[in-house]
């Protein structure tokens, strides 16, 4: 099986190169892997046990024993932002998989068969995007009831008529090149030229949404927490950090400012990184939102 | 031009009704019965069997919804099992509430945006542009709720300028709802403004690189008039499908908003429902959104031909 990708006279090397000459790649990848990194040391390490509360701790300004002070049951904040990382980064990136595994499908066939068929799943895709991943999950929470599980369905709702869209429009780019109509001459069928040749030359442009996708998802995640419908406590999450943190923010603001920061600080290294690979793998290519 | 309007329409229409089915078909699922739980746990089994009969549980599925959806088309969306009033009713209550937000917040949104936008794409590549673009960057990473909290604690805790949160009511004056109505729209707005004015630039640096441009410079127009009359209007068509986009964004921000700051709009409304399983109540609520998303972007997709003759003349 020979693979078609459509990058011409470019080598590993010089992807390489760019890739270490390009700021918001490596400020990007710097940032999402120490968010990464943070996340997993959690399960063997955190200051402090996020379980235990002491309540003669509440409320504590941040110091040198709790960098970022601690909550109003004397939970260390810092403890609880690392542990917080974990539920954020498997929503957003469960979401990203289940809009990769159902959109790029669609998309992709949508674009093969093209007539009645692309119609139909584009209108579709219109009737999801009319329901906002908010919207989504106050309905799966007035079904099911709260929990992180509703914050990862609705948000991987959402993500699937976004790979479409983008799927397809690349697909659709690529259908009408020379070397799928050799494809076609050598009698390759329309499944077996989508996955040999389309998926491989689309490959670049859905590794930049799914880092869109995914910082979009910690954004969505931190609002579906905060406002109840995403993880519950006691499991640590950043918008349920903040919803706490809310009433308490002339006594403690800490407790708001930092699960706040952690939030941007993670979303903007994504979105960095997605900028980055962008410009290194296609200059061309054009960010959408 | 009619053809295109027409295409748009009818696709609006469809979507509505399968989003109204959707809703529909989501509210039935739902386990529980609404007149045992209008009724109470010790209502007899004969009783909420008489009622059943009233509210027209019994009837089937596709009568069902006939009516559901004949009812939303008169605005009737009918009573809240909580309240016992007509969920109608509870909505025009919470919308003067939600939609003047939504609406500041995003009239806001496009003032900052644009004016931004346009700067950073004339003065592409050079300091002014790369500050505007960093701090769009963030912008575009911070969670509109948390940049919500830390504008109360600035503007409210600390320099005691605005209200905390609350809202007075439009019957205490324009001036006191407006004042209350301030701070959730910045908080709404200023994000959404970073990533349209990231939208502005680059579709203003790919017109400005077009051959129109250098022919209206070279006649001798002014820079400025050819960044707003030539450029911007060309630009509007990227713009204009963000802002469509983003509405719908803009709609779940302000839900969450209206949590931040004890406003009583429909983002309050829907969460007191779902804690009281007023499901009627969240239903009517999510279609009523999914409703104004759905017309919102029907006018973008109007607004095209408005903005882009080329459109207005293609048959």
């Amino acid at each position: 099986m020979t693979l078609h990708v459509d990058i011409p006279e470019e080598t590993l090397a010089s992807i390489l190169a760019k890739a270490l000459r390009n700021r918001s790649f490596l400020i990007g990848l710097a940032i999402t892997a120490l968010v990464a990194a943070v996340a997993i040391l959690s399960y063997v390490w955190t200051p402090y046990d996020v379980t235990r509360l002491v309540i003669s701790d509440k409320t504590q300004s941040p110091s040198l024993a709790h960098w970022f002070g601690t909550d109003h049951f004397g939970r260390d904040i810092l403890s609880m932002i690392m542990v917080g990382a974990r539920n954020s980064i498997a929503v957003a990136l469960v979401a990203v998989g289940i809009g990769m595994g159902v959109g790029v499908p669609l998309g992709a066939f949508a674009a093969a068969r093209g007539g009645l068929i692309d119609e139909v799943l584009m209108r579709m895709n219109d009737l999801v995007f009319a329901f906002p991943a908010l919207l989504s999950a106050i309905m799966i929470t007035a079904i099911f009831g709260p929990g992180a599980i509703n914050a990862i369905i609705a948000i991987g709702i959402f993500n699937i008529p976004v790979f479409a869209r983008v799927a397809r429009a690349g697909a659709l780019a690529i259908w009408p090149r020379e070397f799928i109509l050799a494809a076609r001459a050598a009698g390759k069928g329309s499944t077996l030229i989508t996955i040999e040749h389309i998926l491989p030359n689309i490959a670049t442009l859905l590794l930049v949404q799914g880092t869109i996708q995914f910082a979009l998802g910690i954004l969505a995640e931190a609002g579906l927490s905060y406002v109840g419908l995403g993880a519950q406590p006691p499991m640590p999450s950043w918008g349920r950090m903040l919803f706490d943190a809310q009433t308490r923010m002339v006594v403690a603001p800490w407790m708001a400012i930092f699960p706040g920061m952690a939030i941007v600080v993670t979303v903007l290294g994504l979105n960095l990184l997605g900028d980055g690979i962008a410009d290194i793998l296609d200059p061309k290519s054009r960010r959408q939102r | 031009m009619t053809a295109y309007l027409l295409k748009r329409l009818i696709i609006a229409l469809a979507t509505l009704v399968l989003a109204s089915m959707v809703v529909f078909a989501v509210l039935e699922i739902i386990p529980g019965d609404p007149a045992r739980l209008m009724l109470g746990l010790n209502a007899s089994a004969d009783q909420v069997e008489v009622l059943r009969n009233q509210m027209g549980l019994n009837a089937p599925l596709a009568i069902r919804y006939l009516h559901w959806a004949g009812g939303l088309l008169s605005l009737d969306f009918g009573r809240s099992y909580t309240y016992s009033v007509p969920v109608i009713d509870l909505v025009r209550e919470r919308i003067v509430v939600s939609l003047p937000l939504a609406l500041i917040a995003l009239a806001l949104s496009t003032i900052i945006a644009i004016p931004v936008g346009l700067y950073s794409a004339s003065r592409r590549g050079r300091a002014g542009d790369a500050i505007a673009m960093g701090v769009t960057q963030f912008g575009v990473a911070v969670p509109n709720f948390w940049f919500a909290l830390m504008l109360i604690y600035l503007f409210a805790v600390w320099l005691r300028l605005v209200p905390a949160g609350g809202f007075p009511g439009w019957s205490a004056g324009v001036w006191p709802a407006l004042k209350s109505l301030l701070l959730p729209a910045v908080a709404l707005a200023l994000p959404q403004a970073a990533i349209l004015a990231r939208v502005a630039r680059s579709a203003l640096i790919e017109v400005l690189n077009e051959d129109y441009i250098r022919t209206a410079r070279a006649k001798g127009l002014p820079y400025r008039a050819v960044l707003w009359r030539h450029a911007l209007r060309n630009a509007m068509i990227p713009v204009l499908t963000i802002l469509g986009l983003q509405f719908a964004f803009l709609l779940a921000g302000t839900i969450i908003i209206e949590n931040v700051f004890y406003l009583p709009g429909l983002g309050r409304l829907v969460f007191q429902a779902i804690t009281q399983r007023d499901l009627i109540v969240v239903e009517s609520v999510v279609m009523l959104l999914v409703a104004a998303v759905i017309a919102v972007n029907l006018l973008v997709d109007l607004s095209y031909a408005v903005v882009d003759p080329r459109l207005r003349s293609r048959q």
